[in-house]
């Protein structure tokens, strides 16, 4: 319970942090801002990594699960700071 | 080292803060990005160096697999179609978040054989969750990305979902609490069940929602996608997902506010209130009727002698210009009236397009300088002084009943007030009704001028046109 007193806080501070800074954020990037938090939260990848790396509490079914969860925020990591890029590119020429 | 892999955490989490950051202005926004994904980068190597990874193989499969698609959809994707790559990312997020918390689900079951662990109450609840909000946004997000293409149309039947969603969400209560409290790690059908209700669940949520209401489901399945990865953090109990999650979380909340605001609706109704075309809409005749011989037409050729005197000019695009794909067309004509000394902006409604801020990424791409996309707010006052407005496949946010008619059903939705220019013209394909299913006054007005067609060809004959005079 301690533990999850301490993820909580943490949780609901972020939040904060969050809406602070997103607040500040222009409307005319408001896609970017969208693709650019579907990168990040592609960061459950961490979640996958430790469910894939064949450690002795793994079993194959669960292996299988974590590889596919890997591929799945990998492309959200990949596709999404790409995509971000060309678009903030294009904003940046004038 | 464990202590070395948390701080490698907390530095992703810190990055990807400064990395959003850097999106508050264009000028600092792609250093911004990178920053994010050099902090995705710390998080990966993080999670490699955990003791729990003693084999690379399937991790550098899932990589590979994952990595190539990524690229190639972001290397494919036309601008027009963020809306739906957006969407997708979204549903792929929470099909990962479902995933991760599956497989942790069956690892802790292999742990407690083996004495390591205890299922809590709080482990047992952070599970379920991540598998409802991970299984909801999955099914929701491609359900959206139908409706974004058009290939599911609005439905009739919003009670019936109400009603499969009413009980759906009163079984997983119910099996929330059976899971809680009756040994949680020897009930896999139990979650398997509920796995297969919160995708029936996600599909219910999305279907009764009209295609109008789409910018706003978006947004809300971003926020979900971040919310999931957040409570696959509590399940995993590591704080950078949290973090990150919440990060995630806040941003599609934000987003999700301002464009219920735009449409001055609340979240609920929108939700669960249906389309608006299906409630207040009127049919073709009544839509015939309304506008019998008002509106006056003109041509590209009447229009471009119109512009060569124009002194202001503001473009107004809708989400007709993304169809027809007129961005590259609009910056033309906006560049050869900038070369006569015509002062040129654009104004932009904040619920314009299908998704926030779509039109802004269209006419970057076009290279119009960011700073002629004005907003709403801001170029309102502006319309008195101008020459010529001209609406490019925008409908209901450039309706005057919204600020004036209060039996209208978009009454008192900010719009943008193009009806105080002198000349307005408006471009469309026809006069069927907008998102809200309701004629627009704006088209029969003494300062109206209708031309007919797709918003690319009668820019490029706007252009021609304007080259001979």
């Amino acid at each position: 319970m301690e533990m999850f007193i301490m993820s909580l806080t943490i949780f609901v501070l972020a939040i904060f942090v969050g809406v602070e800074v997103i607040n500040k954020v222009p409307p005319t990037l408001h896609t970017p801002l969208m693709s650019g938090t579907n990168a990040i939260s592609g960061i459950v990848v961490v979640g996958a990594i430790l469910s894939s790396g064949g450690s002795d509490h793994t079993t194959l079914f669960s292996t299988i699960l974590g590889v596919a969860a890997i591929a799945l925020a990998t492309i959200n990591i990949v596709a999404g700071f790409m995509v971000t890029d060309r678009m903030l590119n294009m904003f940046k020429k004038k | 080292m464990e202590t070395l892999i948390n701080f490698g955490y907390l530095i992703a989490a810190v990055l990807f803060i400064f990395g959003i950051k850097g999106m508050t202005t264009p000028k600092t926004a792609v250093r911004g990005n990178q920053m994010s994904a050099i902090g995705m980068l710390v998080a990966i190597v993080a999670a490699l160096l955990d003791y729990n990874v003693v084999d690379f193989t399937w991790i550098i499969v899932g990589v590979l697999i994952g990595g190539t698609i990524g690229a190639i959809m972001a290397k494919k994707v036309p601008m027009t179609d963020m809306p739906e790559m957006v969407a997708a990312l979204n549903g792929i997020g929470g099909g990962a978040s479902l995933l991760v918390a599956s497989a942790n689900y069956l690892e802790s079951q292999k742990l407690a054989e083996m004495g390591k662990f205890v299922p809590t109450y709080d482990w047992s609840i952070a599970v379920i969750l991540s598998i409802l909000i991970g299984a909801v946004t999955l099914t929701g997000s491609f359900i959206a990305v139908g409706k974004l293409k058009g290939k599911i149309g609005d439905s009739n039947k919003v009670m019936l979902f109400k009603t499969i969603v009413k009980i759906v969400l009163l079984t997983l209560i119910a099996g929330t609490v059976y899971f809680a409290m009756n040994n949680p790690l020897e009930q896999d059908y139990l979650v398997l069940g509920m796995v297969a209700l919160c995708l029936v669940l996600g599909i219910c949520l999305v279907m009764p929602i009209g295609g109008a209401d789409m910018p706003v489901v978006v947004s809300l399945l971003n926020s979900y996608s971040g919310l999931a990865g957040a409570a696959a953090g509590f399940v995993l109990g590591n704080n950078g997902l949290i973090i990150t999650g919440s990060l995630v979380g806040a941003s599609g909340i934000i987003l999700t506010s301002i464009m219920c605001k735009a449409m001055n609706r609340s979240l609920t109704n929108v939700l669960f209130g249906g389309s608006m075309a299906a409630s207040a809409g009127v049919s073709k005749s009544e839509n015939d009727a309304f506008y019998e011989g008002k509106v006056k037409y003109s041509s590209s050729d009447e229009v471009a002698m119109l512009l060569d005197g124009a002194q202001k000019v503001v473009f107004v695009p809708g989400y007709g210009l993304a169809v027809a794909q007129a961005q590259h067309a609009t910056r033309e004509l906006a560049s050869m009236l900038e070369a006569r000394g015509c002062d040129v902006k654009y104004a932009i409604h904040p619920v314009a397009g299908r998704m926030p801020g779509h039109m802004n990424v269209l006419l970057a791409e076009a290279e119009v300088p960011y700073d002629q996309l004005v907003e709403m707010d801001t170029i309102n006052p502006e319309f008195s002084q101008t020459d010529v407005a001209i609406v490019l496949g925008a409908n209901d946010v450039v309706n005057p009943a919204a600020a004036k008619d209060p039996a209208s059903p978009i009454f008192g939705m900010p719009i943008l007030d193009v009806h105080n220019a002198k000349t307005v013209v408006v471009v469309k394909r026809g006069l069927s009704p907008g998102f809200a299913g309701i004629p627009n006054e704006l088209f029969i007005r003494d300062n109206s001028l209708m031309v007919p067609g797709d918003a690319k060809k009668v820019l490029q004959e706007m252009i021609g046109a304007l080259k001979d005079l």
